[in-house]
């Protein structure tokens, strides 16, 4: 019980120093602005064929029409919010650790593990906090949003932000200095996006590019909010079929991931990283 | 039974040997202090007794309790203030609180009252609700008192105290701890580089390169250095020094203010050596001595006195991440 509690304070932290940090949250917004507006506008008039050869020239219009680069990009640029806010919170574990603060942690009676954990969990919250700012933004690229699609998404986002945020906890357990941290960030963040399928469509891609994305944990985690936000925009099932072989979806070994599929990957990754987050907690100097 | 013993303990970085063997033990009730200059070994060894570290070899118990295979039982025995703060700056003093009376598993309905009780003693109750960001480093130094009483610890660690205080914070914050012990019989250790703060102590270690060079009472390390010190500034220093050193048997030092020897009882001294002395004597200084002076005798060097400004501080920081690596 009182490792439970203090596993949730610790994560409360966390989510009360992030929303007491408006500028940071504020400047978060710039770069998913950036994608949708100047990014999404500019580019969707040259992704008009993304359906050519794929069916009838009437179901081609129609998902043309449905489906601007804009609207595709909307389910990454959340996947992107929340995965830059989950690696960030191993940034606040090295700060600590900087600053000072980590020592009241290490020296009170709890586990090591619990703290990871802790902050973990914080992290994930944050995340998700973070993609909900952006899905509020849905109507203005032309994204209907409805009850039954905040409902699955809020659980699938919470799964991502978990899986993202162990592994910026993995990386911070043994981090010294906020700089070597923030370099690890920019090696990682922006490649680990666009190598996602989020930012273009999985079609025809050059066979090393299609295996890093196969191997890349945020394929998997962006692709259920993907699928979950398409379905929920009013296109006839036959054209979601396509949309797979559009390069909207993620096809593994001739097999179409299904978000239950997803979701396996997700876990395994997660329940690995947190584990050797746990473990590389522990280790005492 | 004693509230902490430490057996051979030694501690390495690397090649570095920051903790070289040392040996002791703690009265339950006491004021301990490890005096010694930056460097000596005074932070590793707090950081071992309060499970941050591990020794390289030797034992140590806290409150009956090995450091090394009882943590968690450590831990709940002592509270620690740090040398470098270490509260949330973006939090308020009271969650800065709450949040430690959580992690020690202080009961929910003994939390409220405990927070006020140590917010009061400090006396920062009436700014419990603001932000930690907006207090000055003695307010930020109280509430780190403060928080680690919280949960009744047998021992308070504290590492360097008062540094970068001014002396009038310096002396409140010493009242604390004096009030402290008297009413919860609470074990203070102490490490300092101050030789007034050190005075507190009911028995101090001297430290030095990683080893006690000696371990008494104030009172007896200054008996050790044998006498009073006496300066002596004269028209002929050269002629006086031998002078003195011939008639009294004493060592007699050149310093920048002129000469330094001891005695013992200066007071009754001094008119011998104005009547005696051969050179003119232009004026005459009386000393107990100090701990700096018993330091002087065992090594040879002084303690750096001075006060740790900002960039000795940070200068302190790098040099401890640099032996973390």
């Amino acid at each position: 019980m009182h490792t439970l509690r203090a596993i949730y304070i610790i994560g409360y932290r966390e989510i009360l120093r992030y929303w007491r940090d408006k500028p940071r949250i504020i400047s978060s917004f710039a770069r998913p602005l950036l994608f949708l507006f100047v990014f999404g506008s500019g580019l969707s008039p040259a992704m008009g064929g993304l359906a050519r050869g794929l069916g009838s020239e009437g179901l081609e219009a129609a998902l043309g029409e449905a489906i601007d680069y804009t609207k595709f990009i909307f389910p990454g640029v959340i996947g992107m919010n929340m995965l830059i806010a989950s690696l960030m919170s191993g940034i606040s574990i090295v700060w600590d650790r900087e600053f000072g603060f980590l020592k009241e942690v290490l020296v009170a009676p709890i586990s090591r593990a619990a703290v990871a954990l802790g902050k973990t969990l914080g992290g994930s919250t944050i995340g998700v906090i973070q993609g909900l700012l952006i899905l509020a933004l849905a109507p203005s690229v032309g994204v209907s949003v409805t009850p039954m699609m905040v409902i699955q998404l809020i659980p699938l986002m919470l799964l991502a932000s978990f899986a993202t945020t162990s592994l910026g906890v993995l990386i911070a357990a043994r981090m010294r200095t906020v700089e070597s941290f923030g370099m690890i960030m920019n090696l990682l963040t922006m490649p680990m996006i666009f190598i996602s399928g989020a930012m273009f469509p999985l079609r025809d891609l050059p066979s090393w590019m299609d295996f890093l994305v196969k191997i890349n944990p945020v394929t998997y985690a962006i692709d259920p909010l993907r699928q979950v936000i398409f379905r929920a925009q009013g296109l006839p099932e036959a054209a979601l079929e396509k949309l797979p072989q559009m390069g909207l979806g993620v096809i593994v070994f001739g097999h179409t991931m299904t978000i239950a599929d997803d979701i396996i990957v997700i876990v395994a990754f997660g329940v690995t990283m947190i584990a050797l987050a746990m473990w590389m907690f522990s280790i005492q100097d | 039974m004693y509230i902490i013993e430490v057996e051979n303990l030694v501690r390495k970085y690397g090649d570095l040997t920051a903790v070289d063997n040392i040996s002791f033990s703690v009265e339950e009730g006491e004021i301990f202090g490890f005096l010694g200059p930056n460097g000596a070994g005074k932070t590793t060894t707090i950081s071992v007794l309060c499970t941050l570290l591990r020794p390289t070899s030797g034992r140590a118990w806290v409150n009956g309790h090995d450091v090394v295979r009882e943590q968690a039982a450590v831990r709940r025995s002592i509270g620690l203030v740090f040398q470098d703060p270490s509260l949330d700056d973006r939090l308020t003093a009271q969650e800065n609180l709450e949040f430690h009376a959580v992690l020690y598993d202080i009961p929910a309905d003994v939390r409220a009252k405990r927070t006020e009780e140590v917010l009061r003693m400090v006396e920062l109750y009436d700014r419990r609700n603001n932000l930690v960001r907006t207090f000055s480093g003695g307010m930020k130094r109280r509430l780190e008192i403060a928080r680690g009483l919280m949960h009744y610890p047998k021992v308070l660690f504290l590492d360097e105290p008062t540094l970068g205080l001014d002396p009038q914070t310096r002396s409140h914050i010493w009242e604390y701890i004096l009030e402290l012990r008297e009413r919860e019989g609470i074990t203070i250790f102490l490490t300092t580089h101050y030789m007034e703060e050190a005075e507190h102590a009911d028995r101090i270690a001297i430290i030095d390169y990683g080893r006690i060079v000696a371990l008494d009472t104030p009172e007896n390390l200054k008996s050790m250095v044998g006498g009073d010190i006496i300066t002596v500034k004269t028209r002929d220093d050269e002629a006086a020094a031998r002078q003195i050193a011939a008639r009294y048997g004493v060592k007699v030092r050149r310093t920048a203010d002129g000469l330094s020897f001891k005695v013992a009882k200066g007071e009754e001294f001094i008119p011998k050596l104005v009547v005696e002395s051969e050179t003119e004597i232009l004026s005459v200084g009386l000393r107990r001595p100090t701990l700096d002076d018993v330091f002087l005798k065992l090594t040879g060097r002084e303690i750096r006195e001075e006060e740790a400004g900002p960039l000795d501080r940070m200068r302190e920081r790098m040099r401890r991440r640099a032996r973390r690596h």
